[in-house]
């Protein structure tokens, strides 16, 4: 029965080619595609990798005709860079923190904030906001954010003001570079910009929303910012400087320059860094090939390819025009503004990983600054809602995965604090950086 | 008698001298630490908004990038949690009873506190005036619902009296 009808479907499909693609059975078909995609990545059946569902998701929508085959190798082909860009930051990450770069990061902070929460909040925005932009947000988050709290409570600090700043500066602070989060990746390639163009009209924007944030919380968390405690295990031995993670990476971003300067694809030089580090770290016997691989996160990589096919698939198929009529027209501020809100708000909704994918299409045309406006609401929004985003959120209501849970009211009330700020400020910057860059 | 000396980071220093100053020779203390579960959710909520990266939820111990940070705040709570004990055992100086709960802090305090002859508890609110803004809610909480005496104090001297503001007009003769 099954395969009848998608046969049915994909001869509808190459029978009225071009536009006439929008049949109502390859929409509807492409979108519950996508639901089952996004449904499994929240629930995560059996503990199996997104990709599981993902994949083949992805090869249903070519075999069926919802995505033509020229369009869907359109995506892989855009897509394939900016896949091998994320495995190369990744793999520099791991072995970062192979080379005891966050360990050192900690003994940084504390001999820096000597117990002072105040100084120890500056140290973990400025840390934050630096590992974020260069290392990718997975690399704040799982690596930086237990080190943060480790530092905290070794020297008498209420960890919750400096945790919660890692978790915001993940998403804010990962503005600037087209490797700081997995969403400028995908805007970058679709964007038409040069590395150094990017962070050149980024820089603004990523200053002034880590900015808003440090205020917010410098507010928000007076009082546990006021609880000083004797500050009598602060000062440990000075750390081991990484030097060489440290020089891998400089280097690896001064090669980025020079590659935009040059026009190779930077993926190349970010590849070139992930080399070195793993070699070194394979010579010296601290790796094996399988851990390199496994830094790599394939699952991840496989499930990003995927889901970029089956989101093409669902845009090809109606949603362009659905979403065009929602997009704001125009580059001033308003239709910037506008912008980042629409995208905040979807990726709130769903995740804002399907939420870039989705509007990216919608939003290239209208010039390399609307992706830009559209990636500040992408990248700042999901600090509004618990786990990222509502989907998520409602999902671990359901099977109560954490009997005791975070303090919904205080996470919301820090949120729309600091997301409607900082979104707002990061957006007249970037209006202010397009007008003088 | 037993004495309670609820301890939280940045502020147990007051409770404990607190304890040394009016606790009863005779009495049994008892130092108390909650490790409240929203620090390590807040990572927990952080690592499940990245999607897609294949976190296997049960399967641990996981590496790489699957290690939910949550998890290593929680095991990092534990150990820091007995450290602060231990710091506070020795400013005490004397015999006593450590006890470390997890859960909601005002809620475990109150329980803790049944049957005690004194709770003591430092102010964790804003402590640059007198008055009621110097108790946070969990504090409130708890000077409210003890079921024992409380002893509250200031963790470090209190603000002068001139913090506190005029009468206002309509009350004044």
């Amino acid at each position: 029965m099954a395969s009848g009808l998608f046969s049915w479907a994909g001869n509808s499909v190459i029978t009225s080619e071009g536009l006439a693609l929008n049949t109502p059975l390859a929409a509807a078909l492409s979108a519950a595609l996508l639901v089952a995609v996004l449904a499994w990545a929240v629930v995560r059946p059996f503990g199996w990798p997104e990709a599981v569902m993902a994949v083949p998701a992805a090869g249903i929508a070519v075999a069926t005709g919802a995505l033509s085959l020229g369009h869907a190798r359109a995506e892989a082909e855009r897509l394939g860079p900016v896949v091998g860009f994320l495995a190369a930051v990744l793999v520099i990450a791991h072995f970062c923190d192979v080379e005891g770069l966050f360990q050192a990061c900690g003994a940084w902070m504390a001999r820096w904030a000597a117990g002072r929460p105040v100084r120890l909040l500056s140290a973990v925005f400025a840390l934050a906001s630096a590992i974020t932009a260069v290392l990718s947000l997975d690399a704040t988050i799982v690596l930086l954010t237990p080190v943060v709290f480790a530092t905290a409570a070794r020297t008498g600090v209420r960890p919750k003001p400096h945790v919660y700043a890692c978790t915001h500066l993940s998403n804010t602070a990962s503005l600037l570079l087209p490797v700081s989060n997995l969403t400028n990746l995908l805007a970058f390639a679709a964007s038409g910009l040069s590395f150094t163009r990017f962070a050149a009209l980024m820089a603004l924007p990523w200053l002034a929303a880590i900015g808003v944030e440090y205020l917010v919380f410098r507010r928000f968390f007076a009082r546990d910012l006021a609880a000083a405690a004797p500050a009598d295990r602060a000062a440990g031995a000075p750390p081991r400087l990484p030097l060489f993670a440290l020089v891998t990476v400089g280097c690896t971003l001064a090669g980025f320059v020079v590659a935009s300067l040059f026009g190779v694809e930077p993926a190349w030089v970010a590849a070139g860094g992930a080399l070195v580090l793993a070699g070194r770290a394979l010579a010296r016997r601290r790796a094996t090939p399988l851990t390199v691989l496994r830094a790599a996160s394939p699952a991840f990589l496989a499930f990003v390819l995927a889901l970029g096919v089956v989101v093409r698939a669902v845009v090809d198929n109606g949603l362009a025009d659905v979403l065009g009529h929602v997009m704001p027209d125009g580059t001033g501020l308003a239709a910037l503004l506008a912008t980042a809100a629409l995208a905040a708000l979807l990726a709130n909704l769903i995740n804002n990983l399907p939420a870039v994918l989705v509007l990216l299409p919608l939003a290239a045309p209208a010039g390399p600054g609307v992706v830009l406006a559209v990636l500040l609401g992408v990248n700042i929004g999901p600090n509004l809602t618990y786990a990222g985003s509502l989907a998520t959120l409602l999902w671990r209501r359901i099977v109560h995965q954490h009997e005791h849970d975070v303090n919904l009211g205080e996470f919301t009330r820090l949120g729309l604090l600091a997301v409607p700020s900082s979104l707002a400020v990061a957006v007249v910057a970037l209006w202010g950086s397009l007008l003088v860059l | 008698m037993r004495v309670i000396a609820w301890l939280v980071e940045g502020t147990w220093p007051a409770c404990v001298d607190a304890v040394r100053a009016h606790a009863p020779e005779a009495a049994e203390v008892v130092l108390l630490h909650v490790s409240g579960p929203e620090v390590p959710a807040v990572a927990h909520g952080a690592f499940d908004g990245l999607l897609g990266r294949g976190h296997r939820p049960g399967h641990r111990p996981a590496e790489g990038w699957e290690r939910d940070p949550g998890d290593r705040l929680e095991a990092l709570g534990d150990t820091s949690a007995s450290a602060l004990l231990d710091a506070a055992a020795r400013r005490l100086g004397r015999p006593c009873v450590r006890e470390e709960r997890s859960g909601r802090a005002e809620r475990e305090v109150v329980a803790a506190a049944e049957g005690a002859g004194l709770l003591v508890l430092a102010r964790d609110g804003d402590r640059s005036r007198l008055g009621p803004k110097s108790l946070g809610p969990a504090v409130r909480f708890a000077v409210d619902h003890a079921p024992c005496p409380v002893l509250l104090v200031w963790p470090e001297p209190a603000p002068g009296l001139t913090t506190i503001p005029p009468p206002p007009p309509h009350h004044q003769p």
